[in-house]
């Protein structure tokens, strides 16, 4: 029996994946499909230690290999000028180390064969002599006088930066005064976005026309070729950076990384196409991390659970090289957003950025620039409080949630939120739960000794980078552009900036044309991911494709309505002010038999027609599109587990999901995405961590040590929505894609100390894996990010 | 890209072949069963033989059967063979308990009973099962073939008595009376993840309820050759008793020797160990009863 496809929408409403029919076919084109004539292989040999420093490399047995081109050092690159590369975040990074090592896994030489087995053997055959140094693997111990110094290129200490947000006095003051105050020290572990496809480059370097061509797991393909630009000197104009189809981001592919630029230089030097893919360990030891956030939290409230302030000091572990990816101006990304979605007197936050013996990032895992830490922090501190007041966290939360008519609200450090109906979401949730019911079954469990938890978290996201004015990555303003251009026969083509990791661009680009035109999806063409072939903008991260391009494709589209009404009042020899638009067509008011497909106009505009002086043929139209605010989109969620009682294994029976992320312009990919999430929360809540030991050895670098989550522990989503458009937003929709992933981990840790609520547990940190959640009930919770002993 | 050094490749067409290969590449020879274990460490290079000796075309070695009062296990059987075999959990469900929580469908399509055993990893449930049975291992040789207990199979971690030209060919587990049942009871941070602790039970009670013979398999917690001899010795000639398996469990707790590592604290595996343990005898216990009863549980 077969079911026939419906239509695909003339604009929004669930839809199959345009970009399905090449990927469930297999026939989708990553970095590691294509092949070049002549291509070499590069391989990257790394660091066994965390700290140490390089006495010697000798390289001639490596070089002596019957296949092998050319092994590159720090040395090498050096006469280049090119040992030290910028971060996004205005740091230094080593390409190949020079002086030290600074973490286990740091690039340290680059080998260049015909293969990438031989790659691989002469890594084998270069002999480094290193002289191991003390390290400092614990941020905690990073700013203590005798603490070895990481970066002595820089200076004597391991300090980063100092920031602060809010009003340090009057928060002070009202936690002084306050019935009711909490405090709690809370880790966010550093875990990894690990997508399933590494990283991984081609270099192709034309000597004779001066051209580099660089096909890199990219998620931000235009900033990376001003990089490289600027690294390798060669002209923007003469780089073309090609983002092929892209297996996972997550933020892992915001950064520049060494190899892309070893493999560049690879290509310089050997005058052929270079390759060089990461393999998973290298992925998970050396590319960017996120998290790592050390915060000593605190609530102050009255006795009856009125929310009065937020207070919390961050100590942020950046590992050796500051290269977090994120708007310049904020150091600890949207942090600022850790007033959750409560209506508080006063809010601060202190947070100092210090360098570790650990790989460099940050900023990744669909963490939302830091939100993700920010809604952790409130989130358990609201927990924090309804434990201590003996309170519903359901009830303590609605009596606390910002109410419809405070938006558009100035948070207490100044973030503007959009808009919300906060209590009609959670109170969705609830209700989708059952939470009333949750509660009396979870009452009577415990007479018979049974560990069932609750847990709840309500979030709100700051997303979609954003106003040009506040927002830029190393001087480059966060708008993007678009050209759209509808073609004489009625299709369509669209080239964006911004670029699909699996999000489905292709797909929702053209329903927002199709919503805004009357053009069916799949007559429109949707081109990403070629800095040749599409204009400037910074790329996809943040949750910003849909806020900030997506904006810009409305506007795009609506100025090609405007020049087709033009066209279509010439057409019908009438006033423009005569005609009316319904999708697809303008017609004459009144008259509604009088009018005008856009197809039929698409072709008129391309004739001999005669067009009102000034108006230019054909019809296409670009925008740049300057957000004047971020996005803020909203949820709540309840999560409900079981904990073996005699064992700590975590069970999550239940996950109820209620977004509110504006206007949806394909409900499926919405939720889609947010199973994604739920998942990443959960791995993030039970199991994900990359801990080292003293010596500075990862203890996360294969997918043995680092757990993701499968199916088996993933219940079946339940999703709700509320819709509260924003009003910032010209087709009022909110960015969506990394709000689980944001919203879902503290509701379920919420659950499992809820579900220890017998043991009197108030607090233990993530990943509350079986031995955790049995000590938090001895009393004696982990340090999750150390090794255990 | 994680790409192995250069090997060379034979195919055994028999189990005398594979022998005669074995002789013929000597020490730096390895087998190749599953692959599962050996073919990622390679990967990584953490193993560089020489030459692999492909078993998987050897007829006769995949066979689960019963013969003289014992089941036997071919050395090529693989775990998704076992897990679905009901002969081996009719008379053993300490088997299919173990096989339903080892990795995952994909690893047990094609991961062998064998080289489960052959590769030694403290942490291999497998082996904690079998020891549990006090299974026999059949090795071959060139000369012959001995039975050694799987008790006797292990020299410590990654290591057995399986010498360089030899090939582990059967398991074979005595078939045990009406009065017993077995259990296998793990847990670990993930699906597919090796166990924190596991802990297998294997019960023979007379017909007033006292533990004539027990034996008790431990995983991953450092136990002497997968078994805690102390529990065991603890339990025989005790009543059946939830009590007493509470306090077995206590003694094979005290008799292990976790390590910590990231999938937790000695404490933790410790405490684990006896709850785990009590946890096995109590599941061991009920199928006791129950096939005296007629069911199967």
């Amino acid at each position: 029996m077969s079911t026939a496809e419906p239509d695909p929408p003339l604009g929004y409403g669930s839809m199959r994946r345009k970009e399905d029919t090449r990927f469930i076919r297999g026939q989708g084109s990553f970095i590691d499909d294509i092949k070049l004539g002549g291509m070499l292989h590069g391989a990257v040999l790394r660091s066994p230690y965390a700290h140490a420093r390089i006495q010697s490399i000798d390289v001639s047995a490596a070089q002596a290999h019957p296949r092998v081109r050319a092994v590159i050092t720090g040395e090498t690159l050096a006469t280049r000028d090119l040992a030290w590369m910028p971060t996004l975040a205005g740091d230094t990074q080593a390409v190949l180390a020079t002086d030290k090592v600074r973490f286990q896994g740091q690039e340290v030489a680059f080998v260049v064969a015909d293969d990438r087995y031989a790659a691989r053997d002469a890594l084998e055959l270069i002999d480094v002599e290193y002289e191991p140094l003390p390290t400092v693997m614990d941020a905690r111990q990073a700013l203590d006088p005798d603490a070895p110094v990481v970066r002595d290129d820089l200076g004597a200490s391991n300090h980063i930066f100092d920031w602060e947000s809010g009003d340090a006095a009057r928060t002070d003051e009202i936690f002084a005064a306050a019935d009711v105050t909490i405090a709690e020290d809370l880790l966010y572990p550093r875990v990894h976005p690990a997508p399933l496809e590494t990283c991984g480059a081609i270099a192709d370097f034309d000597p004779i026309s001066g051209k580099l061509t660089v096909w890199s797991t990219s998620q931000a393909p235009h900033p990376h070729r001003l990089l490289y630009s600027m690294v390798a000197g060669v002209p923007e104009h003469k780089i073309r950076v090609i983002s092929p189809d892209i297996g996972g981001g997550f933020g892992n592919k915001v950064p520049l990384y060494p190899g892309y630029l070893c493999a560049i230089v690879g290509s310089m030097i050997t005058g052929r196409p270079v390759k060089w893919i990461e393999d998973r360990s290298e992925n998970l030891m050396s590319t960017s991390f996120a998290r790592d956030y050390h915060m000593h939290g605190e609530i102050a409230a009255t006795r009856d659970g009125k929310i009065l302030a937020v207070r919390v000091r961050v100590l942020a572990d950046h590992g050796a090289f500051n290269g977090a990816a994120q708007p310049t101006k904020f150091p600890a990304g949207f942090f600022g957003v850790f007033t959750g979605s409560y209506d508080l007197q006063a809010a601060h936050c202190q947070v100092t950025g210090v360098y570790t013996n650990k790989a460099p990032g940050g900023v990744a895992y669909s963490c939302s620039f830091r939100i993700t830490e920010a809604v952790y922090l409130v989130e358990r501190m609201v927990d924090m409080l309804a434990f201590e007041l003996d309170a519903d966290a359901a009830e303590l939360r609605m009596q606390n949630l910002l109410r419809p008519d405070q938006f558009p609200y100035t948070c207490a450090t100044g973030w503007v939120y959009d808009s919300g109906d906060y209590t009609s979401t959670l109170q969705l949730a609830l209700d989708k739960a059952d939470y009333t019911g949750l509660r009396q079954e979870q009452a009577a469990g415990r007479e018979r000794g049974e560990l069932m938890g609750i847990g709840i978290s309500f979030f709100t996201e700051a997303v979609g980078a954003g106003p040009r004015k506040h927002m830029d990555i190393m001087g480059l303003g966060m708008a993007d552009g678009v050209e759209l251009r509808v073609n004489p026969g009625g299709t369509a083509v669209l080239r964006i900036a911004v670029q699909t990791q699996g999000q489905g661009h292709e797909t929702t680009f053209a329903q927002i044309v199709a919503e805004e035109l009357g053009i069916p999806p799949d007559r429109i063409e949707v081109v990403h991911g070629d800095t040749d072939q599409t204009p400037f903008g910074l790329g996809t991260y943040g949750s910003r494709s849909t806020p900030v391009s997506g904006a810009a494709t409305a506007v795009a589209a609506r100025r090609i309505r405007d020049k087709a009404r033009v066209v279509a009042a010439a057409m019908l020899e009438v006033a423009t002010g005569d005609l009316e638009w319904e999708k697809g067509r303008w017609y004459v008011r009144g008259d509604p038999d009088q009018g005008r497909s856009i197809a039929e106009i698409a072709l008129a505009a391309h004739s001999d027609l005669e067009l009102p002086a000034g108006v230019e043929g054909q019809l296409d139209a670009s925008c740049v599109y300057n957000p004047p605010n971020l996005t803020y989109p909203c949820g709540a969620y309840v999560c409900v587990v079981d904990v073996d009682p005699g064992t700590g294994k975590v069970e999550v029976r239940r996950f109820v999901a209620v977004d509110d992320c504006g206007v949806r312009i394909n409900p499926m990919i919405v939720e889609g995405q947010i199973h994604g999430g739920l998942a990443d929360g959960i791995g993030m809540a039970l199991m994900e961590v990359i801990a080292y030991d003293t010596q500075g050895n990862c203890l996360g670098g294969s997918f043995m040590d680092y757990l993701l989550p499968t199916a088996v522990e993933c219940p079946s989503w339940e999703l709700g929505e509320t819709v509260t458009p924003s009003p910032h937003h010209p087709i009022g929709a909110k960015g969506v894609g990394e709000s689980a992933t944001v919203g879902s981990p503290p509701a379920v840790v919420n659950a499992v100390i809820d579900a220890l609520r017998p043991f009197g547990v108030r607090h233990a940190d993530m990943p509350l894996t079986p031995a955790q959640v049995w000590r938090a009930t001895q009393g004696r919770p982990l340090r999750t990010d150390l090794a255990q002993s | 890209m994680q790409v192995p050094s250069h090997v060379e490749y034979e195919k055994a067409k028999s189990v005398e072949h594979a022998l005669e290969l074995l002789t013929r590449f000597g020490p730096e020879a390895r087998v190749l069963a599953g692959g599962h274990s050996l073919i990622p460490m390679m990967k990584l290079r953490l193993a560089q033989p020489e030459t692999l000796i492909d078993i998987n075309g050897i007829s006769g070695l995949s066979r689960i059967t019963v013969a003289d009062g014992e089941l036997r296990i071919g050395a090529l059987v693989r775990h998704g063979q076992l897990l679905a075999s009901a002969v081996a959990a009719g008379h053993f469900p300490v088997l299919r308990d173990a096989e339903q929580v080892i990795a995952d469908p994909i690893v047990r399509n094609w991961g062998t009973i064998g080289g489960s055993l052959c590769q030694a990893d403290p942490s291999e449930d497998l082996s904690a099962a079998f020891g549990a049975l006090r299974a026999i291992a059949v090795i071959q040789g060139r000369d012959g073939s001995r039975r050694v207990p799987v008790r006797e199979f292990h020299l410590g971690p990654y290591e057995t008595v399986v010498a360089p030209a030899e090939l582990l060919t059967e398991l074979r587990v005595p078939i045990a009376g009406d009065g017993s049942g077995s259990a296998y009871e793990k847990v670990s941070r993930r699906v597919g993840d090796w166990s924190i602790a596991a802990a297998g039970a294997v019960l023979t009670l007379s017909s007033d309820g006292t533990v004539t013979e027990a034996g008790i398999g431990l995983a991953a917690v450092g136990a002497g050759h997968f078994v805690s001899t102390a529990a065991e010795d603890f339990l025989r000639g005790q009543p059946a008793t939830d009590a007493v398996f509470g306090q077995a469990g206590q003694v094979a707790a005290e008799h292990c020797q976790p390590a910590a590592d990231q999938r937790g604290p000695v404490d933790y595996k410790r405490h684990l160990t006896g709850e785990l343990t009590t946890r096995a005898l109590r599941r061991a216990a009920i199928r006791v009863r129950a096939r005296a009863g007629g069911q199967t549980v």
